[in-house]
C-alpha cells in the first residue's frame, strides 16, 4: 500500500535538484515517441547536441532564441510572486515592440547611446501599460486577471495588424504588412560579429540581476513576496495591498515590453505579426520551470531555448516532427509538477503488517 | 457510563523528523465515558487523535475498536474511511468546511452519494433538526458557510460529526467559541447522548469544563501520558501541576487609576445586510491603564469593531477617537501611526504569513522604520539581530527564526505576534480572541503582557468569548449583544451570561 504524508519542510537539495531531474526524465520520456517515429534515438539526440553546442553558430542562436524567454520569464516571475496572473507578456511584448517601431524608425534622430535607452524605455511604457489596465480593473473592481490579460492578448494582436495595415506599414514592403525597418541608430549592437546573438541578451541578463536583488534584498519585493503568499495579513499588517499589485503589474509588464524591443530592434530590425512564437506564454513555462526565481529563470530560459534550437537541428537532420521540441518542454513541466509534489509529500509504502 | 471498552489506543508512538510527538501513549476509552484529554499546546494531543482518526499513520502501536456488538477488533491505521467507518467521528480545531456551500449541504457532505442527494435531502434535513433538537446547536441550515462567524462554524461542524452517527466521537476544544450557556447545554446533551451508548473524547484547556463534564481525565506532556485521573478525585491544582509540572502562577494584577481616554467611539454605526457584522451606534471609551473586556457570543458586532479598531472598515456614522485624535480615514497604517497595536482573531489568517520566515514576520509592520530598511533595501543584520532579541525575549520556540512561520505551534504564532505589537509601545492593544487555542501556559504569558501594558499606560480592548478570561483581566466589561453594547455593572458570570444572550438584566 502506499501512503502519502507532507513533509515537514523540503530541503533546499529539492529545489534545485528536482528542476535538473525533471529535465532529464522530460528528456528520456520524450525518447519514447522519437522511437515510435522511427528515428535512432542517440542518432536524434546526438543531432539534437550537436544544434546546440555543435558550432559557435548553434551556441549563439540557441542564446538568442533564450533572451526573448528570459524577459517573458521574469515578466511571468514577478507577478506570479505578487499571485498576480499575468498571462498577457504576449500581448505586452507586441505592445513594446510597437513603441520600439513607433520611436526607433525615424521619429527621432540621435546617436546609439540616446536612442537605444530611448526605444528601451519606450517598449517598457507601453508593456506596463498593458498590464497596468488589467492590474487596475482587479485592484478597483475584482476583474479577474487571468481573463482580462489572456483576452487582451488577441485584442492586442489585432490592433498590431491594423496599425500594419494603416499607419505603421513600410511604403517600401511592397505590400506586405511589415513596419518600416528601425533605424541604424536604433539597433541593438551584435555581440559578435557574423553571429545574430546581441546586446539584447546583457539587457535580459542585468533584468535578472535586478530582478533577483530587488526580490530578496528590497521592500519592495519584500511587500510583494508578503502579498503573494498571504494577502489578508499583509493587509492587516499596513502594506498597501493593491500599490504592491500594481507595482508588480507594471514591472512585469515592462519586462514584457523589453522581449519586445529586443527581438524587433535587436533580431529582425522590423515588426510583424509573427515576431513573437508565443514567448510570451512560454515565459509562463520558464518561471514556473524556474520555481519563480529570477535567476533560475536565465537557466530554464536557456534549457527551453537549448531544446526547441536542438529540436529544430534534429527534426531537419533526421526527418521527425519539430513539435517533439513542444513535447518535451511540456514533459519538462509536468516533470517539475510531479517534483514538486514529491519535495512537499513524502511517499511511503507500508507492508501489510502493519496495517 | 460502563465498564466495557470501546477503544484501546496501545502503545502509539509517532515522530516527525526529530521531534517525538508521541511517545508510546496507551489511553483505554469505556461505553458512554467522557474522557477529558488535557496537555499543554505540543504535548501531542492533536497528533494522537489524527492518528486515531488515521490522518497521521503511527510508527508504532495499535488501536483496537469495538464495533457494534462490542467485539475489539484491530483498525486499519492510517485510513480516515476505516475509522468512520468504525463509527469514529472527529470535529477539528482547525474548521473544515467549505465556504460556497450551504450549511446542511457541508453537514451532508460525504455522507450520502452524490446521485441520492436529492431523494434523501428532506429525511436528511429532519435528522438534522432532530439533532439540533436533543443538542440545542442551532445553526442556520440554509445559509452558505462562509457567511457564518467562527462560532456558528464550530456548531456545524460539532452537527455534521453526530449526524454521522458516529459511537466514538473526538472533539477538539469544542466550546472554545461557544458562550458558557451554550457549553453547558452542549454538555449536558453530549451527557444525555452518552446515556445512550456514546463515548466522547474531548481536548479542551478550560478546567472548568474538564472537572464538570468528563469521567476521567487523561493528561498528555511532552508526547508522553504524563497522567490519568477519574474526574471525582481531581481539582484544578491537581491538573495543572500534572499539566505543566507546577503550580500555574495567577496573572498578578494591581489596582489601577484609569488615565485619560485613549480611544473613544461616539456613535459608531456600521451598516450590514447581514445581523452579525452590524453595530448599531456604539459607545465606547477605554482609558489608559484599563482594560475593557467585550463579551459576547461569536457573530453580534464583534467582527465589525475588531475591524474599525484595526482600520479595516470605515464607520457608516459617528466617530472614533485615539488618544485625543480623531480618526478620518480607517486604513492600517492609520491606526500604527495613531499607536494602535492590533492582535487579530485569525492569527493564522491575519497575523503571519506562513510562508515567510520568523524574522521576515517580526518586521511585517514596521517596513518603514529606519532600522528596518534604508534607502528602500532591506537592512539584514539589523533585521536579524532584532528578530534574535525578541525571539528571545519574548521565547519565540520553534525550528529556528529562520524557519518558516507556519512550522511554529498556534502558542508561538501568537508569542510572534505579541513581540511584534508590543514592541511598538501602542497606547491601545486591541487583543481579539488573544487566547484561544493557546494551552495554560501560553495564555498565561499573553496575559501577564497584557497586564505589563496596562501597567506601562495602554489602554486594552479584549474581544474574547472566554467569559473567564475576560472576568480574569477585565477592569470593566462591556457585553455585546446585536451590534450593540451593554455596560456590565457586575462581574457575575451569571448576569453576563444572560446579558449576551440578550435578556437585559
Amino acid at each position: 500500500m502506499i501512503r502519502i504524508e507532507p513533509r515537514e519542510a523540503p530541503s533546499r537539495w529539492w529545489t534545485i535538484g528536482i528542476p535538473v531531474v525533471s529535465a532529464l526524465s522530460a528528456l528520456l520520456l520524450a525518447a519514447i515517441p522519437l522511437a515510435a517515429a522511427g528515428a535512432n534515438i542517440f542518432e536524434a539526440y546526438g543531432q539534437m547536441y550537436k544544434g546546440i553546442f555543435g558550432s559557435t553558430f548553434a551556441f549563439t542562436e540557441m542564446l538568442t532564441r533564450a533572451t526573448p524567454l528570459i524577459f517573458t520569464g521574469l515578466a511571468a516571475t514577478l507577478a506570479f510572486r505578487a499571485k498576480l496572473w499575468n498571462i498577457g507578456a504576449e500581448g505586452q511584448l507586441y505592445l513594446g515592440a510597437m513603441a520600439a517601431v513607433v520611436v526607433g524608425t525615424g521619429m527621432i534622430d540621435a546617436p546609439p547611446f540616446v536612442l537605444i535607452p530611448i526605444i528601451l524605455l519606450a517598449g517598457a511604457a507601453a508593456g506596463a501599460a498593458g498590464m497596468a489596465g488589467p492590474a487596475y480593473l482587479k485592484t478597483k473592481f475584482g476583474a479577474d486577471e487571468v481573463v482580462t490579460t489572456l483576452l487582451l492578448n488577441f485584442i492586442i494582436l489585432i490592433f498590431l495588424q491594423m496599425m500594419l495595415e494603416g499607419p505603421l506599414k513600410d511604403p517600401m514592403g511592397m505590400g506586405w504588412p511589415q513596419s518600416e525597418p528601425i533605424v541604424d541608430n536604433a539597433i541593438l549592437p551584435q555581440l559578435m560579429p557574423r553571429m545574430r546573438v546581441h546586446s539584447g541578451l546583457i539587457i535580459a541578463l542585468i533584468a535578472a540581476a535586478i530582478a533577483h536583488v530587488m526580490m530578496s534584498k528590497s521592500v519592495w519585493g519584500f511587500k510583494l513576496r508578503a502579498v503573494g503568499e498571504n494577502a489578508a495579513a499583509a493587509l492587516h499588517a499596513g502594506i498597501g495591498v493593491k500599490r504592491s499589485l500594481m507595482g508588480a503589474a507594471v514591472i512585469s509588464g515592462a519586462l514584457a515590453g523589453l522581449a519586445g524591443v529586443s527581438e524587433v530592434a535587436g533580431l529582425r530590425g522590423y515588426l510583424t505579426t509573427d515576431l513573437s512564437p508565443g514567448f510570451g506564454y512560454t515565459g509562463i513555462v520558464v518561471a514556473m520551470l524556474a520555481g519563480l526565481s529570477p535567476i533560475g529563470v536565465v537557466i530554464s530560459a536557456v534549457f527551453i531555448a537549448s531544446v526547441f534550437v536542438g529540436a529544430d537541428t534534429m527534426s531537419r537532420a533526421m526527418g521527425v516532427s519539430s513539435y517533439l521540441a513542444d513535447l518535451v518542454v511540456a514533459l519538462s513541466l509536468i516533470c517539475v509538477l510531479i517534483g514538486g509534489f514529491v519535495a512537499h509529500y513524502r511517499i511511503t509504502r507500508t507492508t501489510k503488517a502493519d496495517a | 457510563m460502563t465498564e466495557t471498552r470501546v477503544l484501546s489506543l496501545n502503545n502509539l508512538s509517532k515522530r516527525f523528523g526529530s521531534v517525538v510527538a508521541n511517545d508510546a501513549v496507551s489511553i483505554d476509552l469505556h461505553r458512554g465515558e467522557v474522557l477529558a484529554l488535557l496537555g499543554e499546546n505540543g504535548a501531542g494531543k492533536t497528533t494522537l487523535m489524527n492518528m486515531l482518526f488515521g490522518h497521521y499513520m503511527p510508527d508504532s502501536g495499535s488501536i483496537d475498536v469495538a464495533d457494534e456488538a462490542g467485539e475489539m477488533h484491530q483498525l486499519t491505521l492510517g485510513h480516515p474511511q476505516a475509522a468512520l467507518d468504525a463509527g469514529i467521528g472527529m470535529v477539528h480545531q482547525h474548521f473544515t468546511l467549505a465556504e460556497n456551500l450551504t450549511v446542511l449541504d457541508s453537514i451532508l457532505l460525504g455522507s450520502e452519494s452524490l446521485l441520492s442527494w436529492r431523494h434523501n435531502r428532506r429525511a436528511a434535513r429532519k435528522k438534522v433538526d432532530r439533532i439540533i433538537e436533543r443538542t440545542g446547536l442551532a445553526a442556520p441550515l440554509d445559509e452558505k458557510v462562509g457567511k457564518l462567524t467562527v462560532g456558528e462554524r464550530q456548531r456545524v461542524e460539532i452537527l455534521k460529526a453526530l449526524y454521522h452517527d458516529v459511537r466514538i466521537l473526538v472533539l477538539d476544544e469544542p466550546t472554545a467559541v461557544l458562550t458558557p450557556q451554550e457549553a453547558d447545554t452542549l454538555f449536558e446533551n453530549i451527557g444525555a447522548m452518552t446515556n445512550e451508548g456514546l463515548s466522547v473524547i474531548f481536548i479542551s484547556h478550560k478546567l472548568r469544563e474538564v472537572l464538570a463534564f468528563s469521567h476521567r481525565i487523561v493528561v498528555l506532556r511532552h508526547g508522553k501520558k504524563a497522567g490519568e485521573i477519574a474526574t471525582s478525585d481531581a481539582d484544578e491544582r491537581v491538573i495543572a501541576r500534572m499539566m505543566v509540572g507546577a503550580d500555574t502562577p495567577a496573572t498578578p494584577r494591581d489596582a489601577m487609576e484609569p488615565g485619560a481616554p485613549v480611544l473613544q467611539l461616539k456613535a459608531a454605526t456600521f451598516k450590514s445586510d447581514n445581523a452579525r457584522t452590524t453595530l448599531r451606534s456604539v459607545d465606547l471609551t477605554i482609558h489608559a491603564h484599563e482594560v475593557v473586556g467585550i463579551a459576547g457570543v461569536s457573530g453580534n458586532g464583534q467582527s465589525t469593531l475588531a475591524r474599525m479598531v484595526s482600520g479595516l472598515a470605515s464607520p457608516d456614522s459617528g466617530e472614533m477617537w485615539v488618544s485625543g485624535n480623531r480618526i478620518n480615514r480607517f486604513t492600517p497604517p492609520v491606526m500604527q501611526k495613531a499607536g494602535v497595536g492590533r492582535i487579530p482573531e485569525d492569527r493564522h489568517h491575519d497575523g503571519v504569513i506562513g510562508a515567510m520566515s520568523v524574522v521576515e514576520n517580526l518586521v511585517l509592520e514596521r517596513l518603514n522604520d529606519a532600522e528596518v530598511q534604508k534607502r528602500g533595501f532591506l537592512r539584514q543584520k539589523s533585521i536579524r539581530d532584532h528578530a534574535e532579541k525578541l525571539s528571545k525575549d519574548y521565547d519565540i520556540r520553534g525550528p529556528g527564526i529562520d524557519a518558516d512561520a507556519r512550522l511554529l505551534s498556534g502558542g508561538n504564532i501568537q508569542k510572534l505576534i505579541l513581540a511584534r505589537v508590543f514592541e511598538c509601545m501602542p497606547d491601545l492593544i486591541l487583543a481579539n480572541q488573544p487566547t484561544r487555542g493557546l494551552d495554560m501556559g501560553a495564555a498565561a504569558e499573553v496575559a501577564r503582557r497584557l497586564m505589563e501594558a496596562r501597567t506601562r499606560g495602554a489602554g486594552v480592548l479584549l474581544i474574547s468569548e472566554d467569559l473567564d478570561e475576560i472576568l480574569a483581566l477585565s477592569d470593566r466589561v462591556v457585553v455585546i449583544h446585536d451590534g450593540q453594547l451593554i455596560e456590565a455593572h457586575s462581574k457575575d458570570r451569571e448576569t453576563i451570561g444572560l446579558m449576551m444572550a440578550g435578556e437585559h438584566a
